[in-house]
């Protein structure tokens, strides 16, 4: 956990260390099939209840990697995973999915499902093994899709949709599951400003208001600034700093983990840093 | 999925081909028509005893590899899969064909060898390919199909090697066998592999669910809360032991488990739960007019199944192609 930081956003999460945390690598040890060395070895990551997260760092730091390990998708060589107490190794799929998911931008929906088909899919960890869905799965089902603003787009077929629009029935059939924890891996790649917004604003409300735990794994370092409370930047498959954004992002650590050049400054409305990158090539 | 919606859609299959059955059992190269069943004679004997096994073995094949299709369509997230392009309908056939060329079924009359080995090489063959395609320790589906695609050449021309090493008497129609054939056989062979299979059908239904979710990707799937290897491995396992078990009864035939899902899937949409049975009951309805049109076509010689299902099957699965691309999951 990191340290109390002096701001507001360091108070909001300093606690978290006495309370249990609501998932938790503890020691984890993990190396890629056919990789030499371990990308973690004994990485330690605690998230309380209600954090919302950004996950940081350049390509192949291990992001995406250590996501799927703490949504159980990958299982560590090392150490564990625990979930509200809990080791996840040892949950069956079913009760690990009614607690905790993951939206990956990959896996394109196969096949000519419809929006409401896809998003009933998030009720499967709910029904008995070969039930089918009940009315109550149906409201669940619309319950997510307005949280997303999709409610119109309920029969309309998935691959008709925009990426924008996929991007967030992707996070209903996640919804649909009723987890209190939601993990997502890029969840604006590939989306221009207006879609990418969208989906902020979606996160940040789910997480307000209903104190779901979200953890985000993410490129733009200014979206993560503006949306989380708490920045985790890996490098190399090490944790070099865990903290409030404004302690996170200093250009001295930019320099060092993402070898670029880059001023921080400070957005004027939300006082959330703001990262400037700089080139070394000053021609037009 | 609505319970009433499934057993609508189910009803009107299973009204469709006991339709189909009945029509195709009245039409044939002799005269007999279906008004004879209540005659008795020689033609009542021509509908019961010749034309309804066949066609009962040809709706048994057919939804054996229809529900099997739809299931290598779903867990390989490939709408190209199928038990025949995948090399599984040549592994059982060569299976089934190895222990005809020794001789064994002759020797051990009462136990089903051709099927036992049929399904060995069905089961072989799975999981060579599987191992194959794996990369990184996930399957990866494009390889797969090229790597099945491949295997099937092989099979083929594995059995015709063998063919023309041993005698050829005991091998009469064998190269009808291997384009796929429905044969004319007995009630008590055709009763216990439609039991075989109709069970394997039904535990395939069963696990829908779970291929709707394979179907959206490994990863996806096992968010949502499957146990992708053991219901991989599971699915996979039933589907080719229903390949296996008509197989060594009709020979490779190819286009029924790729075309009739997808047919299946534009009518009654992509929930496996009403894809798999309908599958099952479009692939048999298909079959036994397929089977009906290679009994009639030039008749009184008799067409190989598996030359209608492709002349077919092949045109219109192009058109078919043809005319989804850019709107669909093709791409």
């Amino acid at each position: 956990m990191s340290a109390a930081g002096t701001t507001d956003a360091g108070a909001a999460h300093s606690g978290a260390g006495v309370a249990a945390p609501r998932l938790e690598a503890r020691a984890i040890r993990f190396r890629h099939p056919g990789a030499g060395t371990p990308l973690f070895d004994g990485l330690s990551i605690a998230f309380a209840a209600g954090e919302l997260t950004g996950l940081i760092g350049p390509n192949g730091s291990g992001k995406t990697t250590l996501l799927k390990l703490l949504a159980g998708l990958l299982r560590p060589d090392a150490g564990q995973v625990r979930l509200e107490g809990h080791s996840l190794g040892a949950m069956a799929a079913r009760d690990r999915a009614r607690r905790i998911t993951i939206v990956l931008p990959e896996a394109p929906i196969l096949f000519n499902f419809t929006v409401m088909e896809v998003v009933l899919m998030g009720r499967a960890p709910h029904l008995g093994p070969w039930g089918l869905e009940r009315p109550a799965d149906y409201d669940a089902a619309r319950r997510a899709l307005l949280d997303v603003d999709l409610a119109e787009c309920e029969t309309r077929p998935v691959h008709e949709l925009s990426s924008g629009e996929r991007q967030r029935a992707l996070i209903a059939r996640a919804l649909a599951q009723e987890p209190s924890i939601l993990l997502l891996d890029e969840p604006t790649a590939f989306l221009d400003l207006k879609h990418a917004l969208e989906i902020d604003v979606i996160l940040r409300r789910l997480n307000a208001e209903r104190g779901l735990t979200v953890v985000t794994v993410s490129h733009d370092l200014n979206l993560a600034a503006r949306q989380a409370r708490r920045l985790v930047l890996l490098q190399q498959g090490r944790i070099v700093a865990d903290g409030p954004p404004a302690e996170v992002l200093t250009p001295a650590r930019l320099r060092e983990v993402y070898e670029a050049d880059a001023e921080v400054m400070r957005d004027p409305v939300t006082g959330s840093p703001l990262v400037i990158p700089r080139s070394s090539w000053r021609g037009r | 999925m609505t319970r009433r919606r499934l057993a609508g859609a189910l009803l009107i299959l299973v009204l469709a081909l006991a339709a189909t059955v009945i029509v195709c059992a009245g039409i044939g190269s002799s005269d007999a028509g279906l008004g004879d069943l209540f005659r008795g004679g020689d033609a009542a004997t021509t509908i019961l005893r010749l034309r309804l096994p066949r066609l009962l073995l040809a709706v048994v094949a057919g939804a054996a590899l229809g529900a099997a299709g739809a299931v290598f369509q779903a867990v390989l997230r490939n709408p190209l899969a199928d038990p025949y392009v995948l090399g599984i309908s040549g592994g059982a056939a060569l299976g089934a064909f190895m222990v005809t060329a020794l001789g064994l079924p002759a020797m051990l009359p009462l136990l089903p060898v051709r099927q036992a080995c049929a399904f060995l090489g069905a089961a072989l063959t799975v999981a060579f390919i599987f191992a194959l395609s794996r990369v990184g320790g996930r399957v990866a589906s494009y390889p797969m199909l090229l790597i099945g695609v491949v295997t099937n050449t092989v099979y083929l021309a594995l059995i015709l090697f063998i063919e023309t090493l041993v005698e050829l008497t005991r091998l009469h129609g064998l190269r009808i066998w291997m384009i796929g054939n429905i044969p004319v056989e007995p009630y008590d062979l055709i009763a216990p592999v439609g039991l075989f299979v109709a069970a394997g059908i039904l535990a395939i239904a069963l696990y829908g669910r779970d291929l709707n979710l394979l179907s959206a990707g490994e990863d996806a799937a096992r968010s949502l809360g499957v146990e992708v290897e053991r219901s991989r491995a599971l699915l996979v396992l039933l589907a080719s032991m229903v390949t296996a078990a008509v197989v060594s009864v009709t020979g490779p035939i190819g286009f029924v488990g790729l075309i009739v899902p997808h047919v299946a899937r534009m009518v009654f949409g992509p929930d496996h739960r009403l894809l798999v049975p309908a599958s099952a009951l479009g692939g048999g309805i298909f079959l036994a007019a397929a089977d009906t049109a290679a009994r009639t076509v030039l008749a009184p010689t008799e067409l190989p199944v598996g030359v209608i299902t492709a002349l077919c099957g092949g045109p219109f699965f192009l058109w078919l192609y043809r005319r989804q691309r850019g709107r669909t999951y093709f791409e």
